[in-house]
C-alpha cells in the first residue's frame, strides 16, 4: 500500500513528508527531480515512475506535486485517486490546497494524514466523517480560542459516520433553514477544425449540490428526460438499483458540498455548440500577419454568452501583437507569447471582433501552423445538452425544505484550430 | 490563526526550550509544546533526542494530546527502542478503555511502531480487539495484524492471526470485511505460506460480493481485486458474478470503475461470446473507459495504458469511441502519445479520413516527439490500411512540403516502410524525396533514404550521382547509414553494372580495409567475394524478395496479453509487463496468472487430456450439409484405432446414415473398381513399371523413416478371418509431399489371390487412391506382398465419426473385403505450413480464445530445439521461440491439406518433461488429431 508522501512544490523543495510505514529517505525523490528535469514543462511528468526499488505516483494540482511512494504492486489509480482526494480535503479544510495553507497548518494537515490512511489503507475520506473528527480551522474558533485560552481541534466523539450504513453523513444534523440547492452544470468539450467543422464534440456534466438537511432526509430527484443520461458515475450515495428500473436518483445526501453524479454525453448524441468564431490568421515572411477574429452566438435558446474569454498561444517567432478589439481588453505576455482576450458578454447585435498586425521577430522564418484558439464562456440557466430536473422530493422529515436547481454551461476544453 | 508559530524559532537554544515546556504542569502549554515537537518533525529536524519528554506526555486523558504523542511515537520508536518500551503499558491500557475510539487508537498506533522487541506485548491486546463488539475497532485491529505480519511474520502465524483475519472475512459489517479483505491481500502479496490461508471458494465470494455494495470506495477496490482473482466454477457462476459487478462501473473513483472492468474483462473469458449476456457486457464497457478519459491527466494516462491492450484482446469493445481519443493541444506528453498509438489500434478503413486529418494536425504542433510520432503513425496506417495508403503517401507529400527538418525526415524512415509494402507502387515519390537529400541529418532518415535510392536504382537517373556524395563522407557515418549505403551500391552495381563499377569498387575498400566495425567489414567481404565469384547468386541474394512487412509490430504477443488482461488496473497494466517481471519480493504470488479457457479444465492431474471441445459451431470448410455431431468423439477409438468390419461393428458404432454410406461404395464404387481394371495395356505397363520401383524405393524408405518424419507402426487392418483369408495390415506415411498408404498384404488362404482393386468411402479429408492396386502377379498362398499406394486429397468430401476415420474397400477374385482405419492426423500436414510471424500473430488474435485448447504432453525427453527438429520433420512448423520466465514457448503452425490452419502454442519447462500444448485453429475438431500427432511427433 501507500507507503510514503512527499509534497514538493514548484522549486523543487520537499516542504512535507509523511510516513505511514517505515521511514523512505527523502532523497528517493531525486528520481522524481531528474524526470521533471526531462520533462517539457510541469505538467508532463509521467505519472508512474519506477525506481530500484520503489515507484514514485504522482499527481500535479495547484502547482504543487504531491508524490506517494509504494514498494508492492498496489493499482495506481487507486493512489492517484487518493491523492486527488488529499488535495480536495486541503482544499475544503483551508479553502485553497497552497503551499502557504498547508504551512500555516501543519498540525491539522498531519492530523488529516493520519486519519486519512492507516498503515497504507485508505481510513477515513469522506469529508464529513474527516470534519466531525478534526474540526476545520476558521475565524470565529481563532477568536473563541484565544479568548478561552483553548486551542483544540480534535473531537473527542467516536465518529459515528464511520459505522452507519451512510458512512457519507453524520448524524445529529441541525439546521434553522433546510435548504438544497443543485446546480446542473455542463461543459462542452469541443474541437473545431479550420474550416469550421466539428471535429469533436461532447458534453461533462457534473450535478452538485449543496444540501444543508437536519435529520436523515431521502431524498429523489427524477429527470425530465432521463435518457440522455447513459453514461454516469454515481456520488456512493445513490442507490444504484432504483435508478437501474426506475431511472430516478434516490439517495440519503452528505451533509454539505458534494458531487451528486456526473455524466458524460458523447458524440452519439448530437451536441449542440453555443458559439462560432471566424477567424484570420495569418503569418506572412517580413511583414508579419493580420488576425480578424469575431465571435458570435449560436443554438443558446435565447441565453446570453458571458464571461467570454479567448486564448491564443503563439509560437515562437512572435515579438508580438497590436491589435484594436472592439470590447473587452486584451493582453500578450511576452515570454510565454500567450494572447488572452477578455471579451465579457457577446451582444447579438453587434459581434465583438478583434483584428490588427502580429509582429514576428526580425530575421526568424514564419512559424510552421497556425495556433489553436481555446475559448472560455458560460452561459446561465441553460444546460446545453437540454437535461432537465423534473421534480425533487423528501422523504423521512416533516419539515418542509428549500429546493432551488440551477443550470449552467461552460466552455471545457473548447478548442478551434486555425 | 495559523500554525506557522510553531515553526518559529528562539535564539536561545531551542531544543532546551522545548524540553522545560513539555515538563511543564500546565495541560496547554504542554499541549502547545507536543505541537511544537511535532512540527518540528514534519520539516524533517531530528526531535528524537526529545523522546523521553513526549512519552511522558502519554498518560493523559486528553485525546488531542494521546494523538500527538502517538504521531510521535511511531515516527521515533525505531530510533528508540528501549524507551519505546515504555510506552507498552499505556498501549495495553488504552486498549481496554470503555472508548472505541481510544481501543482502536491504541491499535492503530502499537502497529505502526516497528520495534520487534515490542511485538510480543501487543499479541494479547491485538487478539482482545479482532473480537471487540466495536466493529469500528475490529476493522482498525485487521489492518493491524498486516502492519504485525510485515515486522514479524512467524509471530503472527503462530498466533493464528491469520485465522482470525479468515473469520473477519464473513463479518456481518461490511467495512470490516473490507479491511480484512485489504489485510489479506497485503500478507499475500509478500508471504508464500500466507496463500493457503485463504482460500476463495464460491461462499466467500459471495460474502465479500454482498459487502461490495455497502463498503467504501477503497474497500470495494480490494474485494473486486480479490475476485478478479477467484475462479468460478461454471459459466454460470460467471455471468452472476459479472451481474453483481457491472453496477460498479458507474461508481465515480476511477480505482473502483478500473478493478470492477478487470472482473468482468476476466470473466469474460468464460461466456459465451455469441449468448446475448455477452453482447450486453460489451456494450456496458464502454462507456465507463470513455468517462475515465474525462478526468485529470494522471487517471487518464494509467486509463490510457490499460484501454492499448484491452483494445488489443476486445477490439469491439471501443470501435466506435475513435473520436474521444482525438488528442486537445493542451494534454500533457504523456497523455498525447498513448492517445496516439490507440487512434493507430481502431484505425480500419472506414474511419481512416477523421484519424488522417487528425494526424495532419498534430503533425503541424509544436511538441517535436509528438510530431514525430504523428508523423510515424500515418505510415502506420498506410501500412494497416491498404485502402488507404495513396492517401496516407500524399499527406506525407504535403508534410515533406513544408520542409520542416524533422518532419522531413520522419516521413522519410516511415515512406521507406510503406515502400517495403507496396512496391513498385509509388516510385512516382522517390523525386521529391531526392530533393530533400541534403537536409537529411539524422542516420535513421540517411539510411532510410539511401535504402529507397538503392532499391529504386533501376529507376533514378542520377542514383550514382547521388550514392557517390553520400559515399565522400562515409567515415563520418554512423554504421547503420554505412551498411545501407555498402548495401545500395552493390543493389546499384548488379542492376546497372556499367556505369557503377568504380563505385563498388570504391565502397568495398571502404568498408574492408579502412573500416574497423566487424559487421561492415564482414558485409564487405561477403559481398566482395559474392561478386567475383559468382555474380548471379550475388544477385540473388542481394536483390532477394523481401519479407513482407505489417504493421502490427507492437502488438503485445497473445500469452502476455492474456496475463495482462489479469492483471488490469495494476502497475504491470502500466509498464505492460509481468508483475513479477518488475516487482520485488512477489515470491507467494504464483508465478504467472493466466486466463482460462471457457470450460476448459486445466487440472493437469488428470489422466486424460481434456477432450471438451467447445460447443461452437465450427465447420470444416468444403463441407456443407453432412454435419455430423463431432462432440462426442470417443477417446478410445482416437487412442486404439478399432478395425471395423461391415459385418460387425460397423453397424453398431455408426447410425444408419453411416450404413447408407457403405451401400454407396458398394453400388457406384463397384462400377469404377471394375472400370479401372480395365485399362489398357500400355497404361498398365506404365503403372506396372512404376509400381515394381515403388515397392523398391518403399523398403529404402521404411529403413530410415525412423530418423525423419514419424510413420506409425503398420497395425493390424484386416484380420484373417474377417477378410477370407487376406489379411491386411497398413499404415500411412507421407515423404516428399505425397500421402502414401503402407500396405502388407499377405495371402493365407489356400488359393492364389489376383485382380486385387482398392476403393475408399468419401472422407472427411477428401482422400482417394491416386492409382490402383497394381499387383499384376497373383499372390500366392503364404505370399507377402508390400504395397505403398500414393493418396490424392482430391475426393469427395463427407464427415467422418472419428474425424479421422477412412473406410476402405479392397476387391479380389474372392470378394470385396470392407475395412476401416485412422488416418494419422500429421501426414495431412502439408509442407508449406510455415506461417509469417506476423501472419501468426494475427491469425492468433482473430481466433476467439474460447476455441483455445490446452493439452499435455507427458514424458517428452527432449529439449526445445529438439522438440523443434522432430516436430519439424512432421511439418509441424516453429514460427517462433521465445523464452519467458524460464520458460520455453514455441510458435507453431501447421496446414492441413484441406486448408485448415492449426496454431500451437508449446510451453517448455526445460528439466520438466511435461509440455503444455495450446492449440487454436477455426475448425476445433482437428484438436484431438493434431494432438495426437504431437503425442507420436514427440513419443518416437
Amino acid at each position: 500500500m501507500i507507503h510514503s508522501l512527499f509534497i514538493v512544490n514548484n522549486s523543487g523543495d520537499v516542504f512535507l513528508e509523511k510516513h505511514w510505514k517505515s521511514v523512505i529517505h527523502r532523497s528517493i525523490c531525486d528520481y522524481f527531480f531528474e524526470a521533471q528535469g526531462k520533462a517539457a514543462g510541469p505538467d508532463d511528468v509521467p505519472p508512474v515512475l519506477s525506481t530500484p526499488h520503489h515507484y514514485l505516483i504522482n499527481i500535479y494540482r495547484n502547482q504543487l506535486y504531491f508524490i506517494a511512494v509504494v514498494m508492492t504492486e498496489v493499482p495506481p489509480l487507486f493512489v492517484i485517486e487518493f491523492l486527488h482526494r488529499i488535495a480536495s480535503t486541503f482544499e475544503e479544510y483551508f479553502s485553497e490546497c497552497s503551499e502557504t495553507s498547508i504551512k500555516d497548518n501543519y498540525v491539522i494537515v498531519y492530523e488529516l494524514l493520519d486519519e486519512m490512511l492507516d498503515n497504507g489503507f485508505p481510513l477515513a475520506t469522506e469529508s464529513n466523517v474527516l470534519k466531525e473528527m478534526i474540526r476545520p480551522p476558521n475565524l470565529l474558533r481563532a477568536i473563541t480560542d484565544t479568548v478561552t485560552g483553548k486551542s483544540t481541534n480534535m473531537s473527542e466523539t467516536l465518529p459515528t459516520g464511520q459505522l452507519s450504513n451512510v458512512p457519507w453523513r453524520r448524524t445529529g444534523v441541525k439546521y434553522t433553514n433546510n435548504e438544497a440547492y443543485f446546480d446542473v452544470i455542463e461543459e462542452v468539450d469541443v474541437i473545431i477544425d479550420k474550416s469550421g467543422s466539428t471535429v469533436f464534440a461532447e458534453i461533462q456534466g457534473y450535478i452538485d449540490c449543496l444540501v444543508k438537511l437536519s435529520g436523515m432526509p431521502d431524498l429523489t430527484l427524477s429527470f425530465v428526460n432521463p435518457r440522455l443520461l447513459d453514461d454516469v458515475s454515481f456520488h456512493p450515495c445513490i442507490r444504484f438499483k432504483r435508478w437501474e428500473s426506475e431511472k430516478i436518483l434516490s439517495f440519503v445526501p452528505p451533509d454539505g458540498n458534494f458531487r451528486l453524479i456526473s455524466y458524460h454525453i458523447g458524440a452519439q448524441n448530437m451536441v449542440a455548440i453555443p458559439i462560432y468564431i471566424r477567424h484570420t490568421i495569418s503569418i506572412r515572411e517580413g511583414s508579419g500577419g493580420r488576425l480578424d477574429i469575431t465571435i458570435g452566438p449560436k443554438q443558446t435558446m435565447g441565453k446570453t454568452v458571458e464571461n467570454v474569454n479567448l486564448e491564443i498561444p503563439f509560437p515562437k517567432s512572435v515579438l508580438n501583437v497590436t491589435l484594436t478589439p472592439t470590447q473587452g481588453k486584451y493582453s500578450f505576455d511576452p515570454v510565454t507569447k500567450v494572447m488572452t482576450w477578455d471579451v465579457g458578454k457577446i451582444d447579438p447585435n453587434k459581434l465583438p471582433n478583434i483584428k490588427g498586425n502580429i509582429n514576428l521577430q526580425s530575421g526568424s522564418s514564419p512559424p510552421d501552423a497556425n495556433p489553436t484558439i481555446s475559448v472560455q464562456f458560460t452561459i446561465s440557466q441553460m444546460a446545453v445538452s437540454g437535461l432537465k430536473v423534473n421534480r425533487l422530493d423528501m422523504y423521512g422529515e416533516k419539515y418542509k425544505p428549500f429546493k432551488g436547481v440551477k443550470y449552467v454551461t461552460k466552455a471545457g476544453k473548447f478548442q478551434v484550430r486555425t | 490563526m495559523t500554525d506557522s508559530k510553531y515553526f518559529s524559532t528562539t535564539k536561545k537554544g531551542e531544543m532546551f526550550e522545548l524540553k522545560t515546556e513539555l515538563n511543564s504542569d500546565k495541560k496547554d502549554r504542554k499541549r502547545e509544546a507536543v505541537k511544537k515537537v511535532i512540527a518540528s518533525m514534519t520539516v524533517g529536524k531530528d526531535v528524537s533526542a526529545l523522546f523521553p519528554d513526549v512519552v511522558n506526555c502519554m498518560q493523559t486523558d486528553n485525546l488531542e494530546l494521546k494523538k500527538l504523542v502517538y504521531l510521535y511515537l511511531m515516527n521515533y520508536a525505531k530510533s528508540q527502542p528501549d524507551m519505546a518500551i515504555m510506552a507498552v503499558n499505556t498501549f495495553v491500557k488504552d486498549c481496554e478503555d470503555p472508548n472505541p475510539l481510544i481501543r482502536a487508537l491504541a491499535v492503530r498506533t502499537m502497529g505502526c511502531i516497528r520495534v520487534d522487541k515490542i511485538t510480543e506485548y501487543l499479541c494479547e491486546p491485538l487478539r482482545k480487539c479482532l473480537r471487540d463488539e466495536d466493529p469500528y475497532v475490529k476493522k482498525t485491529a485487521a489492518v493491524c495484524v498486516a502492519k504485525l505480519y510485515d515486522i514479524n511474520s512467524q509471530m503472527v502465524e503462530d498466533q493464528g492471526f491469520l485465522d482470525s483475519l479468515r473469520e473477519l472475512l464473513s463479518d456481518s459489517n461490511p467495512m470490516v470485511v473490507a479491511n480484512a479483505v485489504a489485510a489479506i491481500s497485503e500478507i499475500m502479496e509478500t508471504s508464500p505460506t500466507a496463500s493457503q490461508i485463504i482460500n476463495l471458494n464460491s461462499q466467500i465470494i459471495n460474502k465479500l460480493l454482498t459487502a461490495l455494495n455497502e463498503c467504501t470506495e477503497w474497500g470495494q477496490v480490494f474485494i473486486l481485486d480479490a475476485v478478479a482473482d477467484y475462479i468460478p466454477k461454471d459459466e454460470r457462476e460467471a455471468q452472476s458474478i459479472c451481474e453483481r459487478v457491472t453496477p460498479r462501473l458507474a461508481h465515480a473513483n476511477s480505482a473502483v470503475v478500473l478493478s470492477a472492468i478487470k472482473v468482468i474483462m476476466k470473466l469474460m473469458e468464460m461466456i459465451d461470446p455469441k449468448s446475448e449476456f455477452f453482447s450486453m457486457l460489451t456494450k456496458k464497457l464502454a462507456p465507463p473507459l470513455v468517462t475515465l478519459l474525462a478526468t485529470e491527466p494522471e487517471i487518464q494516462y494509467v486509463s490510457l495504458r490499460n484501454i492499448n491492450f484491452i483494445v488489443q484482446k476486445r477490439p469491439d469493445i471501443l470501435k466506435s469511441e475513435m473520436k474521444v481519443f482525438f488528442v486537445k493541444y493542451n494534454d500533457p506528453i504523456y497523455v498525447k502519445l498513448e492517445k496516439l498509438d490507440i487512434m493507430i489500434r481502431l484505425t480500419n478503413h472506414q474511419n481512416i479520413a477523421q484519424v488522417l486529418a487528425e494526424l495532419k494536425e498534430y503533425a503541424t504542433e509544436v511538441d517535436v516527439d509528438f510530431v514525430r510520432k504523428s508523423v510515424r503513425a500515418i505510415g502506420r496506417c498506410a501500412i494497416k490500411v491498404e485502402q488507404a495508403a495513396e492517401r496516407c503517401v500524399s499527406t506525407l507529400l504535403d508534410l515533406i512540403q513544408t520542409k520542416v527538418n524533422y518532419v522531413v525526415q520522419e516521413a522519410i524512415v516511415v515512406i521507406k516502410d510503406i515502400f517495403r509494402k507496396y512496391p513498385n507502387k509509388y516510385e512516382s515519390i522517390i523525386a521529391t524525396l531526392c530533393e530533400n537529400l541534403d537536409t537529411l541529418d539524422e542516420p535513421e532518415a540517411r539510411a532510410s533514404m539511401i535504402w529507397i535510392i538503392g532499391e529504386y536504382a533501376e529507376r533514378i537517373e542520377n542514383a550514382d550521382e547521388l550514392l557517390e556524395s553520400f559515399l565522400e563522407s562515409f567515415h563520418d557515418e554512423g554504421t547503420q547509414v554505412q551498411l545501407q549505403l555498402l548495401t545500395a551500391v552493390v543493389k546499384l552495381f548488379l542492376k546497372r553494372p556499367t556505369g557503377a563499377q568504380e563505385l563498388v569498387q570504391q565502397v568495398l575498400s571502404l568498408a574492408t580495409q579502412d573500416c574497423d566495425n566487424p559487421d561492415l567489414r564482414d558485409r564487405g567481404y561477403i559481398y566482395w567475394r559474392l561478386l567475383s565469384t559468382d555474380p548471379a547468386a550475388a544477385k540473388e541474394v542481394v536483390l532477394a524478395e523481401k519479407p513482407l512487412i505489417s504493421e502490427e509490430t507492437d502488438v503485445i504477443e497473445p500469452s502476455l496479453l492474456d496475463e495482462l488482461i489479469c492483471h488490469i488496473s495494476t502497475l504491470s497494466s502500466v509498464y505492460h509487463k509481468p508483475p513479477n517481471a518488475f516487482i520485488e519480493g512477489r515470491g507467494g504470488v504464483p508465478a504467472r496468472q493466466s486466463l482460462l479457457p471457457r470450460m476448459g479444465s486445466s487440472d493437469l492431474t488428470s489422466e486424460l487430456p481434456p477432450l471438451q471441445v467447445t460447443p461452437q459451431a465450427a465447420v470444416i470448410p468444403n463441407v456443407d450439409s453432412l454435419i455430423g455431431d463431432l462432440l462426442d468423439i470417443n477417446p478410445s477409438a482416437v487412442q486404439q484405432p478399432s478395425v471395423m468390419v461391415p459385418s460387425g461393428g460397423l453397424g453398431t458404432s455408426s447410425g444408419p446414415g453411416q450404413s447408407a454410406d457403405i451401400m454407396d461404395l458398394l453400388g457406384d464404387g463397384f462400377g469404377s473398381i471394375l472400370g479401372t481394371s480395365q485399362l489398357s495395356p500400355s497404361g498398365a505397363d506404365f503403372l506396372g513399371g512404376g509400381r515394381s520401383s515403388g515397392a523398391f524405393g518403399m523398403d529404402d524408405v521404411f529403413g530410415v523413416q525412423s530418423s525423419t518424419a514419424f510413420v506409425p507402426p503398420l497395425e493390424m487392418w484386416l484380420p484373417t478371418d474377417k477378410g477370407k483369408g487376406l489379411e491386411i495390415a497398413g499404415t500411412f506415411s507421407r515423404r516428399n509431399g505425397q500421402i502414401f498408404m503402407e500396405l502388407n498384404l499377405a495371402n493365407k488362404a489356400v488359393q492364389p489371390m489376383t485382380n486385387f482393386a482398392i476403393q475408399f468411402n468419401k472422407n472427411s479429408f477428401g482422400l482417394v487412391p491416386a492409382q490402383q492396386l497394381n499387383i499384376s502377379s497373383p499372390l500366392v498362398p503364404n505370399q507377402n506382398i508390400k504395397f505403398s499406394l500414393p493418396l490424392g486429397t482430391s475426393g469427395p468430401i463427407q464427415r467422418m465419426d472419428p474425424l479421422t476415420n477412412l473406410q476402405v474397400a479392397v476387391k479380389n477374385n474372392i470378394d470385396v473385403l470392407y475395412f476401416s482405419c485412422l488416418v494419422p492426423m500429421h501426414i495431412l500436414f502439408m509442407e508449406d505450413g510455415k506461417m509469417e510471424k506476423l501472419t501468426f500473430l494475427a491469425t492468433w488474435k482473430e481466433i476467439p480464445v474460447q476455441s483455445e485448447m490446452q493439452y499435455e504432453l507427458k514424458d517428452v525427453h527432449y529439449n526445445a530445439d529438439a522438440a523443434t527438429q522432430k516436430l519439424q520433420t512432421n511439418n509441424i512448423f516453429t514460427v517462433a521461440k521465445r523464452s519467458i520466465d524460464g520458460w520455453d514457448m514455441l510458435y507453431q503452425s501447421m496446414k492441413l491439406t484441406n486448408g485448415i490452419l492449426v496454431l500451437a502454442e508449446l510451453k517448455i519447462q526445460p528439466g520438466n518433461p511435461s509440455f503444455m500444448l495450446s492449440l487454436k485453429s477455426t475448425t476445433a475438431e482437428v484438436y484431438q488429431g493434431v494432438y495426437k500427432a504431437y503425442e507420436n511427433s514427440l513419443h518416437l
